[in-house]
């Protein structure tokens, strides 16, 4: 396996982060989405770039300064980074698109400030994508939080407010009172923090001191949405929804279930876990909140509140493909990480999109709104069955990737956790779809004129629900590099 | 010339002082130029130091030619040339983010108040840069005396608060005298290398074991550790701003130095960490003013006082660090003299600018900060980030060491104390964020109308917390070379 | 208890020292009045500086001037313990310049307050404070 050194993570991180001052000293509205796009366009090109060296089977690292004697702020981009920066920076060139759309239309104040964070989050996420070791990761994990936190309370009313403090309590309360302490335990002992492929931990520990630290890296990393620490993922809905279609739909949860999924491969390795059992533990973990959020999920009238305990649920679905240590367990998880991201941020610009045009925030009163925002509703038609994993959607293939992943590891229990909460998923999203469509007069709901959305909107939605269709046929290179990481992982040669 | 650098350090300020308040009769415009050129110079020549004593090992300079035991060194060494390059480059920046506030609240007393800061300044330098033990209580004296004085210049509380503040550090100050005179009456001598050469006979001495629990006392008196801290918070919150930015961000820290320099190098660490009954009270005692500090600080409403009560707890930081006993501990307390000295500089600047512009620091009159004052605020966020702990600013990296050498230590109340106080620093400060980012609250659904109107405070005031903020990024970077090639050549050999 | 009072006789200086110190750490707590404080706190560091001087003293010594007598003067060697130790002396004089000044500087402070409050009684100060705090 090659290792190139390059600064072209660096690159990739840092052109989103030059762009804030240049938006905030933008004179013109055009001008500063325009920067926007530039930076996004370039980081996707960068991120892209990178693409047939890993392809190939090579890593990509660099190191950026030596801040601690024997550690190092560093990047070293893998198979799974790739992936997951691969989603991120293609999902945020639609986002931009769809942002224009949306604040106009609803005349947002702080557009500026808006943008500028936007883009200073994806910045810290493509340093969680790249991060070499537990340090980098970290320090990109903090500043996520902090880059997120204005966008979450960008309505700066009271309900802003004590939604934002909410998300920061779980999500800073967590991660300093549980990883920060478990990684320092960790280096203590061990003294390093580098990703390995089959860990670093190399039995420094004893068994119920593992079990420990395990769980206080998967729940200390809230943003992954880990029963009880989930509360603040649907007190953020109140954000606007460009802010929650990426940010936690896509990228803020992901960092969260990607640092999960980095710690449980590259620190504490998959056959150790295996030998000890301990991943068993976490999967029982992850089926208790795939199946309560589900449950949940069926009593929010609120469309935001519905998608949101939705993707608390969706995320479990990754932690527990992973923590079922077997390859397909694993390649369906992190390939779920792409195709969630896709399908989700269907739903949510959809719900986004019907807010705008008609301002109307509860399921309950989209009866029959199928027939005035027909572009809409099917793509959130789309995005809802991908989500709950059925052909010819790109769900399907991770779902599919997860059930054999649970009969490989044996453990029958969480295949019907896994068929449980499909139907439980249908049984959220499909009525939905139903009554947008097909209903009798109750079209009376629509007195007013309910026109389909403006373009901006409209056209990323239809993008992306496009390419959960196209997932299915064609997976790549997300399945390429799902299944070549777990080769990383197992020791297996490379597909 | 360069080999009277050590000496020239302390000369210039004192004579310049002198000039200073001359100049305050003559012709008082060129009060201050001359205190920020002496300031300069003193701060390029501290730095020059440091290079050269990274490049060629530790400075040995005997004042006036006369040798030790007798005569009075002073030994610039790996411990403290990076201190007094911190301790000058604070000093000077404050008195440039000042300006505009002494000029006008001191107006007449120009003079005798410039050179006050001057002779403050220098009381600083000199217990950092010497080698004798006595020579560091008379500087020590003189930096304490000129403390009392430019707090007690201010209005309202100022006076009954810096009188309080004189009495206890009158006590500190004597008990440090006197376990000094416990020394000499077991060594016979105050040049602090000649006192650590005489250690390994002494080791079971009962009087040096007293000397070391009352020097320290003393020490921590003058620091503010808990329970003796009672005179900080109304000393620093009543103060001048422009007195408080000076005295809040050194004074603490560098006792705490002083307490390391003790521990170390007069009395060496086998005798000082050998009492484990000592060290283990102390870090409890630590503890405790961590847990307080932080406890203590929720119940303000003013930002100044709820920033004293922070300082409360790094004290507790940096004494519990030290008391650990390991390599790693002593690393991290030592680290933390230099970055606190950067946090509390850029927060007690900030807190400075929004006085100055808003006339108040209690919280219910911080709203729309954000908006109002965005470059200082910006500082400020980054003076939080640092004292809350997030990489990669200063603050983490000096929580990392301390965190691990608790769990080396096995001292698992200090690492829980620590943790505790990280989690209480983020409510705190972001309790100020959500006043000074969401109110004045717009109701309805916050899309109509546009914040307040920018209204920031001159750039003289700004650019040096600006300054002081990036530090603050760039000495986190730059830990590991400052570990590694500074304090860790500065801990004596034969510590784990 | 017989053989304490050898033990206190023969270090009589210590004790007379922290008795001192004692007493003016009394005055500086618990009295009222902030000119009894200072003046406590002015006993507090005279202990001190007795302290140091009791500790140069020599048995049959004398003081540390040297007489020369005309041009031999000093013939032979000086022995040191002829002479009490002068250091701690000279050190004690920096520290009484200490001790004076901080008197100064914390009379000044009290006629400060004085200004400020009209009294020089810390309760009587407290309580005006209280006062204004509450308007």
């Amino acid at each position: 396996m090659e290792l190139l050194y390059s600064a072209k993570p660096l690159a990739a991180i840092l052109v989103s982060f030059f762009v804030v001052p240049i938006i905030f000293s933008a004179r013109s509205e055009n001008v500063r989405e325009a920067w926007t796009f530039v930076a996004a366009l370039l980081k996707f090109a960068i991120v892209a770039s990178m693409l047939p060296f890993i392809l190939k089977g090579g890593q990509i690292a660099y190191t950026v300064a030596e801040v601690l004697p024997g550690l190092a702020i560093s990047f070293k981009v893998d198979a799974f980074g790739m992936l997951f920066a691969l989603v991120s920076s293609s999902l945020w060139i639609v986002t931009s698109m769809y942002s224009i759309g949306y604040m106009r239309t609803l005349k947002e104040h702080g557009q500026t400030r808006y943008y500028a964070c936007f883009a200073l989050s994806l910045s810290a996420t493509l340093g969680v994508a790249f991060a070499g070791n537990l340090l980098t990761l970290y320090l990109f994990y903090e500043m996520l939080s902090f880059a997120t936190y204005p966008l979450v309370s960008h309505h700066q009313d009271r309900e802003a407010r004590s939604s934002g403090r909410k998300y920061l309590t779980y999500i800073l309360g967590a991660s300093i009172a549980l990883v920060l302490p478990a990684m320092l335990i960790i280096y203590s002992q061990t003294g390093t923090f580098e990703f390995a492929p089959q860990g670093f931990m190399n039995g420094a520990f004893s068994q119920s001191t593992m079990t420990v630290l395990l769980l206080m890296f998967v729940f200390g990393f809230a943003k992954a949405g880990v029963m009880p620490f989930h509360s603040w993922l649907p007190a953020a809905m109140v954000a606007p929804t460009p802010v929650s279609a990426l940010l936690h739909a896509v990228a803020v949860v992901k960092v969260g279930v990607f640092c999960v999924a980095r710690v449980i491969t590259g620190v504490f390795g998959t056959k150790m876990l295996a030998s000890m059992g301990l991943g068993t533990i976490v999967c029982y973990i992850a089926s208790f909140t795939i199946i309560v959020s589900s449950i949940i999920a069926l009593s929010q009238d609120g469309l935001k509140r519905r998608l949101a305990f939705s993707t608390i649920g969706q995320l479990s679905y990754i932690i527990l493909g992973i923590a079922l240590l077997s390859p397909s367990g694993m390649t369906g998880g992190m390939l779920h990480i792409a195709m969630h991201a896709f399908g989700k941020i269907t739903l949510f610009f959809c719900a986004g999109a019907i807010y705008a045009a008609s301002g109307i925030k509860n399921i309950s009163q989209m009866v029959g709104i199928g027939r005035r925002m027909p572009f809409t509703m099917t793509a959130f038609l789309l995005g809802s069955l991908s989500v709950i994993g059925l052909p010819p959607l790109g769900g399907f293939i991770s779902k599919w990737n997860l059930v054999i992943g649970t009969l490989e590891s044996g453990q029958i229990f969480f295949l019907f956790v896994l068929l449980a909460s499909s139907l439980l998923n249908a049984a959220y999203f499909l009525p939905i779809c139903y009554k947008a469509f097909f209903c009798t007069d109750e079209e009376a709901m629509f007195e007013r004129k309910v026109n389909e959305v403006p373009t901006w909107c409209l056209v990323p939605l239809c993008i992306t629900a496009t390419c959960s269709v196209i997932f299915f046929f064609y997976p790549q290179p997300f399945l390429q590099l799902a299944k070549m990481t777990v080769a990383t992982i197992i020791g297996a040669p490379m597909p | 010339m360069t080999q009277h650098f050590p000496a020239l350090l302390i000369i210039v300020p004192l004579l310049s002082a002198l000039a200073v308040s001359a100049m305050g009769w003559i012709d008082r415009r060129w009060c201050f130029p001359l205190a920020v050129a002496s300031l300069g110079g003193a701060l390029a020549v501290s730095v020059s130091l440091l290079v050269q004593v990274m490049a060629a090992g530790p400075i040995v300079y005997q004042m006036a030619g006369w040798s030790p035991p007798i005569g009075i060194t002073y030994v610039i060494d790996y411990l403290n040339a990076p201190v007094l390059v911190v301790v000058l480059a604070a000093a000077f920046l404050n008195l440039i983010g000042a300006k505009v506030r002494i000029e006008a609240e001191f107006e007449e007393k120009l003079g005798a108040y410039l050179a006050l800061y001057i002779l403050f300044l220098s009381g600083m330098v000199g217990i950092v840069a010497t080698g004798d033990a006595f020579n560091l209580y008379v500087l020590l004296e003189i930096a304490s005396l000129t403390g009392y004085a430019l707090i007690g210049l201010g209005k309202e509380r100022a006076p009954l608060s810096s009188l309080n503040y004189l009495f206890m550090g009158t006590i500190g100050a004597s008990f440090y005298l006197l376990g000094i005179g416990y020394i000499y009456i077991a060594t016979g001598t105050l040049n602090m290398a000649d006192i650590s050469n005489m250690m390994p006979q002494l080791m079971g001495s009962g009087t040096l074991f007293l000397a070391l629990i009352i020097c320290m006392t003393g020490l921590f008196v003058k620091m503010a550790l808990f329970p003796m801290h009672g005179w900080l918070p109304n000393a620093y919150s009543n103060a001048p701003s422009a007195s408080a930015g000076l005295i809040a961000p050194l004074t603490t820290k560098v006792m705490v130095y002083a307490m390391v320099r003790v521990g170390l190098t007069i009395f060496t660490p086998e005798f000082t960490f050998s009492r484990a009954i000592l060290s283990e009270t102390i870090v409890w005692l630590a503890v405790g003013a961590i847990v307080a500090g932080s406890l203590l600080a929720l119940m303000q409403r003013r930002l100044s006082r709820m920033l004293t009560y922070v300082i409360v707890a790094e004290v507790g930081y940096m004494v519990g660090g030290f008391w650990l006993g390991n390599k790693t501990g002593i690393t991290g307390a030592t680290l933390h003299i230099i970055n606190d000295a950067a946090m509390t500089l850029t927060l007690f600047m900030a807190v400075s600018t929004i006085t100055w512009k808003l006339g108040s620091d209690k919280f219910e009159d911080l709203k729309g900060l954000f908006g109002k004052m965005p470059f200082t605020m910006i500082g400020f966020v980054l003076a939080a980030l640092a004292v809350i702990g997030i990489p990669p600013t200063c603050g983490f990296f000096s929580k990392w060491y301390l965190i691990t050498g608790g769990i080396e230590a096995g001292q698992w109340g200090f690492v829980v104390a620590l943790l505790f106080s990280s989690l209480v620093n983020a409510v705190l400060f972001f309790r100020i964020f959500e006043i000074a980012f969401f109110e004045p609250f717009a109701e309805g659904h916050g899309h109509h109308g546009h914040g307040p109107a920018m209204s920031e405070a001159p750039a003289s005031m700004v650019a040096p917390l600006i300054i002081a903020a990036l530090s603050l990024i760039v000495l986190g970077l730059y830990t590991g070379d400052i570990v590694t090639k500074l304090i860790q050549l500065a801990i004596p050999a034969g510590i784990a | 208890m017989t053989d304490l009072l050898p033990l206190i006789a023969a270090k009589y200086n210590y004790w007379i020292y922290t008795i001192l110190m004692m007493i003016g750490l009394y005055a500086m707590i618990a009295k009222n009045n902030l000119v009894k404080k200072i003046i406590g706190m002015n006993i507090f560091q005279t202990a001190i500086i007795l302290f140091y001087v009791s500790i140069a003293y020599k048995k049959g010594a004398t003081l540390p001037i040297i007489m020369g007598d005309g041009h031999g003067g000093g013939h032979g060697a000086i022995q040191a313990a002829d002479y009490i130790n002068p250091l701690p002396h000279c050190l004690m004089l920096t520290a009484i310049v200490v001790s004076v000044a901080t008197l100064g500087v914390a009379l000044a402070l009290a006629i400060k307050i004085y200004r400020q409050y009209g009294t020089l009684e810390e309760d009587d100060i407290n309580h005006q404070i209280r006062m204004q705090a509450g308007q």
